[in-house]
């Protein structure tokens, strides 16, 4: 036992996350945390990133945590710095990204009052966290960021906040390392049951239409080395959710891209047709499935997920096991008595695929997004680390980017939060130091947290902003021409846009805009040279540009939109 | 159906509001919550009636499990089990009629704890059915005020196994 010392709340703090390894926080200083500051001026083992905007912080961490595997650290202090911390709090929690969160708060005995800069972030955030703590008494500060560490990162990860009151940073008391602690309500279930486990292998391998359906869950545990063996093996269709991209080669023959309302036709076609569904760190979330009732009818259901929450969740599932993905793939692949004999399955998947592929058409000399993403996955040979925003050009991405590697597509899945990209990029920088990061955003989402573009130039961060320019809120323009009666109502940006260069000029970024086809190659190669700094690109594409193919909201497979039926007069 | 849950959960801040806040944000019924002290110092006991069909409990019971301060969740529909609620009822009476309500009380074996010129309070205990028996019958009288305090169950004694292997930390 190593002998105590006195050490205050604000030298804990620092002493806990030493520890834990941490080596950068993303914060902001504030009146609740001016003592831990006042210690952050002579701390040198870990980087503290000052951001322009808390939710930006949040994000950031997500995007460092999303990046490496490891937890993201936020520090904010109370009342307006704890609830801007909300948004990216909630989507950390609807992707299960591990991110710890210390809040200040106002003193212990003005908790409740009113009191100057005092939000109940507990309250506000419990529905949006794994576990929170507010801590009340400092010898329990040491014992409680072990536990966030632990609650954050282990099983099906999550953010934790902690809420850290001015007296508690402030006070001292006897100092140990808590190298034991117990959390008896807590036992995440890591090894599959071995039973279940056969039974699968069996299945799958007596299968005649069998599908893997992988989810963020592969990325996250590190198992897509496992399940690119498993699947190589035993020759299985791997579809992927929007957070699985990457967990399969994307150039693999037996990738077959996402699934779900933008997925892929022959992804969805044998999702409709397969008789074995292996469902793998995955959810069945509304936007993969679509109309429950008719989702993979025919097919026995296998759901391996670490959360026992998820099974049975949205579609009722004839074999769970609930492990550690990386565990029960090793022992699935162990148990195959015999390798699936499928080749007429394939012959139907590759004649759904010569069917309907995806493809998109420049005839008009108009730049379109999948025509960029389509070079860029070509000049960095699908290695780039994308940060992806939220919209029409998400889903070009998900359809156009044939990732080769795990970790290298990071985007708001569960959430849909508008505004992350620009942040998640520069945070995943500060974790990835030998791959290309670029961040790609419309012209809405970038201006969401657009002030984050100080944090990358004050940080020399060598992220490649491109900003993908419809003139539109994409995503919902392509509903309301859909759905909604072709009432284009707010979303029509053009007017008020302002001019992005000269943004990234004010600001000493090297910017530059095009709307020709034939200067893509150029400036994509151009910032893909820029290593001391952050770089921009506006690519102003055809406003009117769809998502196709697209499983309307609710829909079944069935009804799955492949282009736009009778071309409209455009805007 | 109707399911009635007990959970042993830790005795730390912002615990039981967990518990409740889950049931609001996943829109799960919540008919009664009670808790109470255990046997155990730092473990409390919510016993919670919900309803809904097998996969809604199914992902009750998950989702409560889920929460870091619960240290454990039992489905008692399944078990034998012993329930009881306690209501106290206070009625309005008129002249003559304090010995019918007095046998209405005898006959549901509760007790007067309250008596006044111009009502009387009873105690009535017993499973939640037996409570609602007594609020039926009482109810021509005029109730004026009612206080009931949920339910509250136990699996019967010989089903419990030692030792409680459950609530043994996990250690770091």
């Amino acid at each position: 036992m190593v002998k105590s010392k006195k050490l205050s709340g604000a030298d804990i703090f620092f002493e806990s996350l030493r520890r834990e390894n941490v080596e950068v926080i993303f914060g902001y200083p504030g009146g609740a945390t001016l003592k831990i500051y006042e210690k952050l001026y002579d701390i040198d083992f870990l980087k503290h990133i000052l951001v322009r905007h808390e939710q930006g912080a949040t994000h950031m961490a997500e995007g460092y945590a999303k990046a490496t595997g490891k937890v993201g650290v936020v520090l904010v202090t109370s009342g307006p710095g704890a609830t801007n911390t909300v948004t990216g709090i909630a989507d950390a929690y609807m992707d299960s990204v591990p991110i710890v969160v210390f809040t200040g708060q106002v003193p212990t005995h003005l908790i409740g009052n009113d009191a100057f800069q005092e939000a109940d972030i507990i309250g506000i955030t419990r529905p949006i966290t794994k576990h929170s703590f507010l801590v009340r008494d400092v010898n329990d500060l040491a014992p409680t960021i072990r536990k966030a560490f632990y609650i954050a990162s282990s099983g099906r990860p999550g953010p934790v906040v902690v809420d850290l009151p001015k007296n508690m940073i402030n006070s001292e008391c006897d100092y140990e390392f808590a190298e034991k602690i117990s959390i008896r309500g807590y036992k995440p279930n890591y090894n599959g049951h071995l039973n279940q486990i056969k039974k699968a292998a069996k299945i799958i391998s007596e299968a005649k239409r069998p599908l893997l359906y992988v989810g963020g869950g592969v990325i996250m545990s590190d198992s897509a080395p496992e399940l690119t063996s498993f699947a190589r093996e035993n020759n299985l269709p791997v579809t992927m959710t929007l957070l699985g991209l990457g967990a399969f080669p994307g150039t693999d023959k037996l990738s077959m891209g996402m699934l779900g309302m933008h997925g892929t036709y022959w992804s969805n076609q044998a999702v409709n047709n397969c008789d074995v569904l292996v469902s793998l760190g995955a959810r069945f979330d509304d936007r993969v499935t679509g109309k429950v009732d008719t989702f993979a009818t025919q097919a026995y259901k296998i759901h391996v997920d670490i959360d026992p929450t998820a099974i049975d969740k949205n579609v009722l599932v004839d074999l769970p096991i609930v492990g550690d993905v990386k565990k029960v793939l090793a022992a699935l692949k162990s148990a195959m008595p015999a390798t699936p004999q499928i080749d007429d399955w394939w012959n139907e998947i590759n004649s759904w695929k010569k069917e309907c592929p995806l493809d998109y058409d420049m005839g008009d000399g108009q730049l379109r997004t999948q025509y960029v993403l389509e070079r860029l996955c070509d000049l960095t040979k699908g290695d780039a680390l994308i940060v992806s925003d939220v919209g029409q050009h998400q889903m070009h991405i998900a359809q156009y980017y044939k990732f080769n590697h795990p970790r290298s597509l990071l985007n708001s899945g569960g959430l849909g939060t508008m505004g992350f990209s620009v942040p998640a990029a520069i945070g995943a920088s500060f974790g990835v130091k030998d791959r290309q990061i670029i961040s790609i955003s419309g012209d809405g989402g970038f201006q969401m947290n657009i002030q984050e573009l100080i944090t990358a130039v004050a940080n020399k961060v060598p992220v490649k902003f491109i900003v993908i320019n419809n003139s539109f809120l994409g995503m919902v323009r392509q509903w309301q021409e859909l759905f909604h009666a072709e009432k284009y109502s707010f979303t029509d940006l053009g007017s008020s846009n302002p001019d992005f260069v000269k943004i990234g000029e004010a600001l000493g970024i090297p910017s530059w805009s095009t709307d020709k086809i034939d200067e893509v190659d150029m400036l994509l190669e151009k910032v893909l040279d820029i290593n001391d700094g952050p770089s921009l690109i506006e690519f102003k594409v055809a406003k009117e540009e769809m998502v196709f193919p697209m499983v309307p909201s609710g829909g079944s497979i069935s009804d799955m939109i492949l282009e736009r039926l009778n071309p409209k007069r455009m805007v | 159906m109707k399911h009635t849950i007990s959970i042993l959960v830790e005795n730390s801040f912002g615990a039981f509001d967990r518990v409740a806040t889950m049931f609001s944000a996943k829109g799960f019924n919540l008919h009664s919550l009670t808790i109470g002290e255990t046997e155990i110092r730092d473990i409390s006991r919510m016993t919670i009636v919900t309803s809904g069909d097998d996969q809604i409990i199914g992902q009750v019971v998950k989702q409560l499990n889920r929460l870091i301060d619960t240290v454990k969740v039992y489905d008692l529909t399944k078990n034998d089990r012993t329930e009881r609620e306690l209501a106290l009822i206070t009625v309005l009476y008129q002249k003559g009629v304090l010995e019918e309500l007095k046998n209405i009380n005898d006959i549901f074996r509760g007790k007067v704890v309250d008596i006044n010129n111009k009502s009387i309070t009873l105690e009535i205990t017993g499973p939640p059915a037996k409570i609602n028996a007594a609020v039926n019958v009482l109810l021509p009288y005029g109730i004026k005020e009612m206080a009931r305090s949920g339910t509250v169950a136990l699996k019967r004694g010989d089903q419990i196994k030692q030792p409680r292997k459950e609530l043994e930390s996990t250690k770091l």
